[in-house]
């Protein structure tokens, strides 16, 4: 049987509340979006419910540490459509069995979800290390970045507390939402302007010393290397080149 | 202006970029102030360089002149290099505008020792309380300590940095009397127990008072140079166990030695970097720190270098095979650790995944642990049954055999002589 749901997280709770109403046997979740039509399988198509998907989330945090329940929230967040059906397995499983089952990394869910939530704990990561702010002519650190996994409610946090005494903006150009900083909260917006001008805002839009600046960490980057123990190979494993595009220093110098 | 700041970065920066330190963890310093920055548990890496170290912090020294002549350094008094040194101010303004831009995790700052070490100390100390008092800024500082600086000075700037350290550079008292008679290893020990008193104190008592500041958050390091005195492996990591040991230091950072001058007491210039001896010490620090060994199981008068071609985990199994195989699914924890080819994390994952049941070779492969090369040293519920023991020399040549080492293809260093 498919169950089929719109991708949201409240759609795969719901699913799971929907699942052990009716108990069918073998399950695969899908969404509306990667759903193919089968001849031979029944559907049911998963109403979201508010409070159906609150029961579900209550009991799961009963039986689930801080660390899975952020887990499972990353795993959520990497949008990749053969996790939904892992999570909602994983779901039911912790709900059938005692106390702890998330520990069990023999079952292929449990070690399915916990990997998938290291990827993108690793993306999080890397957004907070590969982040470089350009500041704007009217005093706004700005950035532009494509993450690979929608990772931009995870590092609200860490931006927020880190530069609590100045102004940011960090745009998901994939996902066309960011956040904006004002110095007291941070809040979505959507920004309807051209897309190559998110991406690298044009000169006369940056502050004066923006180019100092970003030439002096271009030099300081050039001159810590040591050129006797050139090892590119580890250096892209470290900054792999999809990550290059943000990085002040991979640029050739605008003056 | 902006010609000469741009110049003696580049000159600063690549005067201090010998100095292998990175690290960005350890502190838990908060931003409380609504100022600007504060610590990462575990670091953040914003950068790597073209030969793969990483970023982290802005690592600079003040100045670049230098009062001392240490043969291994490239600011030594005798050579003939441009120098240059920063104002108080634009230290500041460096640090500010890289972390505000999320370059840099904070500031390393080191410098020559020019006039005396309080007079160099006290410049650095001036850095350290500007950034803090007047910019309201939380990030990192890692700083060195200036042998020979009075108590009263560090003790200050131990309550603006977060983590302070001093090198070693050379592993024995005899190689650093060779290569810089001016200097002891007894004045890199008297500020290290110095501060690590401070530390301990400060601690005792912040459990009474809560308002004491904090001090020297992030711990000390130290580092050593390798591979510019003919030391052997077991002297180093003798030394650096015993200051792990004695000072509780953070890190111990081993830095192969790049030739940088044509003394005759030294590698000549343009011999190549150790780098595989390097990171079999770094492996063997890990094994010390992360992994239960004892240092005098890796390293012995029997043993007392690392073998270059295999890692030193394996090494040390390969000689204790009497220990093996070891029953995945019945085996304590510290046992599991020391088979080749699982790591910390894999390891604890397996001790949790095995109350649901006994765990099979496909669970351990999809668990992380490498299995080609854990498969001679365990047992789990699927493992053939074998009617012949192998020979440690045996079981290293398959290992060996399926292995891609990067090293092992340009391995030119080594020369067989039988």
């Amino acid at each position: 049987m498919i169950y089929i749901f719109d991708g949201s997280l409240e759609g795969l709770l719901t699913a799971v509340f929907e699942w052990f109403e009716r108990k069918p046997s073998q399950v695969i979740l899908e969404t509306e979006k990667n759903y193919q039509p089968d001849a031979f399988k029944e559907v049911f198509y998963v109403q979201n419910d508010r409070k159906k998907a609150d029961r579900v989330y209550n009991g799961l945090q009963k039986k689930l540490s801080k660390e899975w329940m952020r887990k499972f929230y990353c795993a959520y967040l990497s949008e990749s459509p053969e996790i939904f059906n892992a999570l909602f397995h994983f779901t039911t499983y912790i709900f059938l069995n005692d106390f702890a089952a998330e520990k069990n990394y023999g079952n292929t869910h449990v070690l399915a979800i916990s990997k998938k939530a290291k990827s993108v704990e690793r993306e999080k990561h890397r957004m907070e290390a590969f982040i470089r702010f350009q500041h704007t002519a009217d005093g706004i650190f700005y950035c532009g970045i494509d993450p690979d996994f929608n990772v931009l409610p995870l590092i609200i946090n860490h931006f927020k507390t880190r530069y609590a005494d100045q102004q940011w903006v960090i745009y998901d150009l994939k996902r066309h939402y960011g956040l904006f900083y004002d110095l007291h909260k941070v809040e979505e917006i959507t920004m309807e302007l051209n897309l190559p001008n998110l991406k690298l805002p044009a000169s006369h839009q940056l502050n004066e010393k923006e180019a100092l600046y970003s030439n002096l960490w271009r030099d300081y980057f050039k001159s810590t290397n040591i050129e006797s123990r050139k090892n590119t190979k580890l250096h892209i494993k470290h900054v792999p080149k999809r990550y290059w595009k943000y990085l002040t220093e991979k640029q050739i110098a605008h003056n | 202006m902006s010609e000469r700041l741009r110049e003696k970065l580049t000159i600063l920066a690549d005067a201090a970029k010998y100095d292998v330190s990175c690290s960005s963890s350890g502190s838990d310093r908060k931003n409380t102030n609504k100022g600007v920055g504060n610590g990462h548990a575990s670091g953040i890496c914003h950068t790597y360089t073209e030969d793969g170290r990483c970023v982290s912090l802005l690592k600079i020294l003040l100045t670049n002149h230098c009062i001392f002549d240490c043969a291994y350094c490239v600011s030594r008094k005798s050579n003939d290099i441009e120098r240059a040194a920063f104002t108080v101010d634009e230290v500041v303004e460096l640090t500010m505008n890289f972390y505000r831009r999320n370059y840099i995790e904070g500031l390393f700052l080191s410098s020559g020792i020019f006039k005396n070490a309080d007079f160099t100390m006290e410049r650095l100390l001036r850095v350290v309380k500007k950034l803090r008092l007047e910019q309201n800024y939380n990030g990192y500082i890692h700083l060195k300590t200036i042998p020979g600086a009075s108590d009263e000075l560090i003790k200050e700037a131990g309550l603006y940095a977060d983590r302070m350290s001093i090198n070693l550079e050379m592993p024995t008292e005899s190689g650093l009397k060779l290569l810089a008679p001016e200097k002891s290893h007894k004045d890199v020990i008297k500020p290290l127990s110095f501060v690590q008193n401070q530390i301990v104190q400060f601690k005792e008592e912040k459990k009474l008072i809560k308002s004491v500041p904090k001090f020297v958050p992030a711990g000390q390091s130290t580092q050593m140079v390798i591979g510019a005195t003919p030391e052997t492996d077991k002297e180093i990591m003798y030394t650096a166990d015993a200051f792990y040991k004695n000072f509780a230091l953070r890190r111990v950072y081993y830095s192969g030695y790049i030739p940088i001058s044509n003394d005759t007491r030294m590698p000549i210039l343009g011999t190549q970097p150790p780098l595989l001896r390097e990171n079999r010490l770094y492996q063997t620090d890990w094994l010390m720190r992360f992994y239960g060994f004892n240092v005098r199981e890796l390293l012995n008068d029997a043993n007392p270098h690392l073998d270059i071609d295999i890692d030193p985990k394996l090494s040390w199994a390969l000689r204790n095979l009497q220990h093996f195989p070891v029953d995945i699914n019945a085996a304590p924890y510290r046992m599991i650790l020391r088979i080749p080819g699982i790591g910390v994390s894999s390891a604890q994952k397996i001790v949790q995944a095995r109350r649901f049941g006994k765990l099979h070779i496909y669970q351990l492969k999809n668990i992380g642990v490498a299995y080609s090369r854990a498969k001679h040293f365990i047992k789990c519920a699927d493992t053939p049954f074998q009617l012949k023991d192998f020979q440690a020399t045996q079981i290293k040549a398959f290992i060996l055999a399926e292995s891609h080492s990067k090293y092992l293809k340009t391995d030119t260093n080594q020369l067989i002589l039988f």
